[in-house]
């Protein structure tokens, strides 16, 4: 899932600026399951906002919702009512989701009350860890199941860098060196001959480095 | 005897490096370098080692070589994409440079530019393959390794580069080193420089594995200075692991600085006979080189 984390209140208290009609908004999925932006984050957020503003002594009137899933037109559609009469959207949705709500309502405002982090998982209660770097040509069947893209530092291909001591990176030795992992998964599968082959260099043109992506399915077309 | 003659010619090899300076002013490092020049068969240059901005380490390799030095181009993938590896691998070679020294680098987080963006579109052993493909007078152009070589473009003049890579046989665990040094010599690396020794039972055992694979091997040879200096190597530089004993003896030395040269002596003269020749490194002593060699009677 997506992994996001609430930005400083100041931030967000900053970015409202003169707006007088606000409505906060949240998303049930990713953000709700990272803890950082579903219904129970929208009522603490809306709540701070109110008495921040009491004591700086601003009218300004703060409403709140929560939707399905912000990164989807149809649940971003249902905001209509409740978004017409204000003078400010704040998303506490991923990048996807204010962009999406930026789309729909292209005469208000929306801004980010989250920084969105990366793809990843909660690795226990109040840890998440990035898995995937969406490169577009996975390479996991050759580096048993551990993504070198997203968990090496450098996003090497062919084994560890001369700075891997004792399983963990050279940046940090609190960060799992991910060639480790990867020799060690697959010694435990008895395919240690896939480290033997030169993985030839990359093409990211299908990640990020390609430009902005996007998707089509003719057979879903309508 | 240039470098790659002297390996070749299975002599015993000596290089050092040198670290080009933060700004401009070149004369202390020509200076540093004239003094040594005639007691080592090469000399590389870092490129900005440690992720530090320093002047190129291309630019420093041609101002050595119009000195009469032979230099080792050192060239990481940190900081370029596969179009500026390539390009300033041509430019090496039209200045006459033939030694290059393949490296991944260190990550920027270590440096003193925290917040670049690393680049790493290839790795140290994809580079080697690179600099074995613009030997033969093509490069990687619309195609992908993967295809035979005779696809790509071909160039107008090939390089005659001498490459290199590094290895780290101190490692631990080592097995997974050992399978990247593999790929490392498939991919044409022709010899190797190695992280500072202090294992000799651990590094004989990583020469014989390395000859069978037929590499030349440089083992690395770390000037120590204090033995404060060397307890600040074991907590901060990866890899390095100077054991207990030598700390001890330079905690108890009323010259550091001279047991330090009289251990890398040592460590020279035990390594003579395993393997092809050591790298020293001094780390800004570079006119010392001339006492530990002195020292070790080469
Ligand atoms: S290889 Fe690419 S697609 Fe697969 S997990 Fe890693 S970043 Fe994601
Ligand atoms: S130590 Fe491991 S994870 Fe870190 S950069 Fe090197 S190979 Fe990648």
């Amino acid at each position: 899932m997506i992994i996001a984390e609430q930005k400083e209140i100041s931030e967000i208290i900053n970015m409202v600026g003169d707006h007088r009609k606000i409505l906060v908004i949240g998303c049930d999925t990713c953000v709700t399951v990272c803890l950082s932006g579903g219904a129970k984050e929208v009522a603490i957020l809306a709540s701070a906002l109110r008495l921040a503003f009491r004591v700086q002594g601003k009218q300004v009137e703060v409403n709140e919702t929560t939707i399905e899933r912000q990164c989807e037109i149809e649940f971003v559609d249902s905001l209509e009512s409740m978004a017409k009469d204000k003078d400010l959207l704040i998303s506490m949705g991923c990048g996807i989701g204010v962009q999406t709500i930026a789309e729909r309502f292209f005469h208000l405002p929306v801004v980010p009350a989250l920084n969105t982090k990366f793809l990843g998982l909660p690795e226990k209660q109040g840890v998440w860890v990035e898995r995937c770097q969406a490169c577009g040509q996975c390479v996991l069947d050759k580096t048993g199941g551990i993504c070198p893209i997203s968990r090496c530092s450098k996003s090497l291909l062919n084994g560890p860098c001369g700075g891997s001591q004792n399983g963990k990176c050279e940046i940090n030795d609190e960060i799992d060196c991910a060639w480790h992992l990867i020799y060690e998964r697959l010694k435990a599968l008895n395919r240690l001959e896939c480290l033997e082959e030169i993985m030839p260099v990359k093409d990211w043109s299908t990640s990020r480095d390609g430009g902005p992506r996007k998707m089509i399915r003719e057979d879903m077309c309508l | 005897m240039n470098f790659q003659q002297s390996l070749t010619q299975n002599q015993f090899t000596i290089t050092t490096e040198i670290g080009p300076p933060k700004g401009t002013d070149t004369s202390e490092m020509l200076a540093q370098a004239s003094k040594i020049k005639d007691r080592v068969h090469a000399m590389n240059v870092t490129d900005n080692q440690s992720s530090i901005m320093r002047l190129g380490s291309l630019a420093a390799c041609h101002l050595l070589k119009e000195q009469g030095i032979d230099p080792i181009y050192q060239l990481t993938c940190r900081d370029r994409n596969r179009l500026a590896l390539q390009s300033d691998l041509l430019s090496a070679s039209a200045l006459g440079l033939r030694n290059v020294l393949a490296l991944t680098g260190d990550h920027p987080q270590v440096g003193d530019h925290p917040q670049a963006k690393p680049v790493f579109d290839v790795d140290s052993t994809q580079l080697l393959q690179i600099i074995g493909r613009l030997n033969e007078g093509r490069d990687l152009s619309t195609q992908f390794m993967n295809k035979p070589l005779t696809e790509g473009t071909a160039l107008k003049g090939k390089t005659d580069l001498f490459p290199g890579a590094v290895v780290c046989p101190e490692a631990n665990p080592i097995k997974p080193q050992l399978l990247r040094f593999s790929k490392k010599v498939v991919a044409g690396a022709k010899f190797f420089q190695t992280q500072a020794i202090y294992d000799f039972e651990k590094f004989e055992n990583f020469m014989k594995y390395a000859r069978d694979l037929g590499a030349k091997i440089l083992a690395g040879i770390l000037l120590l200075r204090s033995a404060g200096m060397a307890r600040y190597l074991n907590k901060n530089v990866p890899g390095i692991m100077v054991p207990d004993h030598l700390i001890k003896e330079m905690e108890s030395s009323a010259h550091p600085l001279e047991t330090g040269i009289k251990i890398a002596a040592r460590q020279i003269s035990q390594l003579k006979g395993i393997c092809n020749g050591v790298h020293i490194m001094a780390i800004g002593l570079e006119d010392k080189v001339l006492d530990i060699l002195d020292e070790a009677g080469i």
